[in-house]
């Protein structure tokens, strides 16, 4: 068996470290092998992480709806004058900001729509607002597309936006707006957004300043196994190129209420999302992190993931939108002492961090 | 090399696990190893690449219920306002809308009411079969012993009754754990697990094959889990009529239990336990009504070979707040991305059809 030979030979690299290939990639998603692919991953996860689970205690807030670039795959995005679009004032964005304060949390996950109303000041605002009710939680906020967009409005470089929201407090950029790569995919799925170049330059840019950023994979749409393989690949290379990403979220596609239902398109199932994770905890040797956003592959898979390559359960959350909105049929919330249990009961060792992977709390 | 290691080895090899042996498995083995060793065995058993499952309509002919189990968030009195009995003409319709759908059986099964009596449900047996042509696999034991109770006969003869009207084979529901300390906490009044078995028993030796349930994730112990896969093993060398474990989780909302719902991990290992405890037992089913269409299929890769029913109805489960749907399209989906032929079966697990086509790659 050609299948079997591949991933013997992928095994052994594993063993030893090597790199996998672009066809080794390919080859490990045909494959309906779970479990091998779930041990070889383990290995690797193991190497880097041993037993430990990383999870945040975090708060998301989606301040704003309105959107220009209106992507198929979103079922969040407003045009402005919808019954339905809403813009949260910076004195909104505070109250709930304010909310936090006291529950111990390490981060504010602030992502929005592209909306024209909002300029630079009202996001500086907005970083130095929650940094003065929050001074020592991390503020991770704005995807690359936002960032891009700023920057366009504004006519100024990626480096000086983000320099000048670094210095509002801005500490670290979530992985959203990746999607898929491929310019073909984009086309279809949000031929508005940012292309995958933009992307990468603005993260390049962003880690050349000293800020750590997140990267994702939309999967589970339109896009080939060979797709999702260059995408992660394109990772690869920037991540040796800065070593700035802190960890990389495959996000499985949720198609309820976007324009790409009526295109027949199921939710992903529990093979597709165990084999992204695992694949990617393989064929990103340079990150340190994978995580399983339990709101979208369901909290059940998340805890099962942890077996296939997965260290980090993403957080507390609390107020998702975005995922919501496609017909995620998850909670908004989870508290602590569940995601503590669900670690603890598959036999890994909880660790909370922040979004640096500094360990706030120990003794689990 | 391991205790769970060498463990796994003894029953690759052949070997029967013990009590001691299988509580060392579930304790100390790792998700993957044990999901190995599941599949090897699955795969021993089933090497057609077919995973299997079956359209039926579940029938609950009454919510009223003089058990009340606390971890049951079903049951009425006969006196509440959402208390009801099913009438005839619903009954029919529900039956032919399962024929329509190309259906081939009935789960009918409903609380303990204390005033529906076995003519009751010889008739009901009796106006089906001479209506349809359909598989009637019906009354779990506590609703047996029940009308044993209620008629004053043996539950051997409540039996040949029913199959004489036309019960063709008995679900597995009602074990849940088949540890009395347990079942006295969890539901007091429901038969103990002797009594269960008792019925099982009986059955098979009418001839009439039935299945076996296990509900976990509440307040057992790992040995209480390894004590009711023994005691369904040492029955099936007895008897021989299981014909499919069916491992289930817990579901909590609504119920009196409270608690919280198992993790897919333990599921999962809970699933490949029993497949590699139960070495005399043919099928072990997933169970999407519990644990949602994603970790469902995974379970393909820890020792199951059969994707269920299409649950047209099951009120119970849902009292309970399971939000998943599956359609059938569905589990057509999740089996053939999964790599395996999905296969339409009837209740003694002989394949209708299959649908090679729909296997991806």
């Amino acid at each position: 068996m050609l299948n079997q030979n591949i991933l013997s030979k992928i095994a052994a690299k594993v063993a030893s470290g090597e790199r996998l290939t672009r066809d080794e990639g390919i080859a490990l998603y045909h494959s309906n092998d779970l479990l091998t692919i779930g041990k070889l991953a383990s290995q690797v996860r193991e190497r880097k992480n041993g037993k430990k689970a990383f999870f945040i205690v975090n708060r998301h807030i989606n301040h704003t709806n309105i959107c220009i670039n209106r992507c198929k795959l979103c079922a969040f995005g407003r045009d402005a004058g919808d019954p339905a679009a809403y813009v949260m004032s910076l004195d909104e964005i505070e109250a709930k900001v304010a909310e936090s304060a006291g529950q111990n949390i390490s981060e504010i996950h602030i992502v929005g729509g592209l909306n024209s109303d909002l300029k630079l000041d009202f996001y500086i605002e907005m970083m130095q607002r929650v940094r003065k009710i929050l001074p020592g939680v991390v503020i991770q906020s704005l995807t690359a597309v936002e960032i891009e967009f700023l920057a366009q409005t504004h006519n100024m470089t990626y480096k000086e936006v983000l320099e000048t929201l670094h210095n509002a407090g801005l500490d670290s950029l979530p992985g959203g707006g990746a999607e898929i790569f491929a310019p073909r995919v984009r086309e279809i799925i949000c031929p508005k957004k940012i292309d995958g170049e933009k992307w990468l330059a603005v993260h390049r840019a962003a880690h050349e300043i000293g800020i750590r950023t997140n990267a994702t994979m939309l999967y589970g749409h339109v896009e080939t196994i060979e797709e999702r393989v260059d995408h992660l690949i394109q990772l690869r290379e920037l991540q040796d190129q800065t070593g700035g990403f802190l960890t990389f979220i495959p996000l499985a596609f949720h198609p309820q209420n976007t324009a790409l239902e009526s295109m027949g398109i199921s939710t992903t199932t529990g093979y597709d999302d165990l084999k992204t994770l695992a694949i990617a905890r393989l064929m990103l040797d340079n990150f340190d992190h994978i995580k399983a956003y339990w709101v979208t592959v369901g909290p059940k898979l998340a805890q099962v993931s942890l077996a296939f390559g997965v260290d980090d359960l993403d957080g507390t959350v609390v107020e998702e939108k975005i995922a919501h909105d496609a017909g995620a049929q998850t909670d908004q919330a989870m508290s602590k002492n569940k995601l503590v249990k669900m670690i603890k009961n598959a036999g890994y060792i909880p660790v909370p961090r922040d979004t640096l992977y500094n360990v706030v709390e120990e003794g689990f | 090399m391991s205790n769970v290691e060498a463990l796994l080895d003894k029953v690759l090899s052949g070997g029967r696990l013990s009590l001691e042996e299988g509580i060392e498995l579930i304790e100390r083995g790792n998700l993957i190893e044990l999901g190995c060793a599941a599949n090897t065995i699955k795969n021993k058993l089933h090497p057609e690449g077919m995973v299997t499952y079956i359209i039926d309509r579940n029938i609950n002919y009454t919510n009223v219920c003089v058990c009340q189990c606390r971890f049951c968030a079903f049951y009425r009195h006969v006196n509440d306002q959402d208390a009801y009995v099913i009438e005839k003409a619903e009954l029919y319709k529900k039956i032919e809308e399962t024929l329509g759908v190309g259906g081939t059986e009935l789960l009918i099964q409903g609380g303990l009411h204390p005033d529906l009596k076995l003519e009751y449900y010889i008739e009901m047996l009796q106006d089906i079969k001479k209506r349809y042509d359909i598989h009637i696999h019906s009354f779990s034991p506590p609703e047996i012993v029940h009308l044993s109770q209620l008629s004053g006969l043996p539950v051997s003869e409540v039996l040949l009754k029913l199959k004489e009207a036309g019960l063709d084979s008995l679900p597995g529901g009602g074990a849940e754990i088949l540890v009395d300390r347990v079942r006295k906490q969890i539901s007091p009044n429901k038969i103990g697990w002797r009594e269960w078995m008792d019925v099982m028993d009986a059955a098979h030796r009418l001839g009439m094959k039935t299945t076996a349930t296990m509900v976990f994730g509440h307040i057992e112990s790992s040995a209480d889990i390894i004590t009711h896969l023994i005691r369904v093993r040492d029955q099936q060398d007895a008897t021989g009529g299981f014909t499919a474990f069916i491992p289930w989780s817990f579901q909590p909302r609504n119920t009196d239990l409270g608690g919280t719902t198992s993790g897919g991990y333990e599921y999962l290992k809970v699933l490949a336990v029993s497949r590699i405890m139960l070495d005399n037992i043919p099928n072990i089913q997933a169970s999407w009504v519990t644990q949602g269409a994603k970790i469902a299929q995974v379970a393909l890769s820890f020792g199951a070979n059969d994707f269920g029913s299409t649950m047209l109805e099951e009120n119970v489960v849902r009292a309970a707040g399971v939000s998943y749907r599956i359609a059938l399209k569905e589990i057509q989906r999740c089996i053939a991305d999964a790599g395996f032929i999905p296969a339409q079966r009837k209740t003694d697990y002989s394949i209708i059809k299959t649908f090679p086509d729909l296997r991806a790659g």
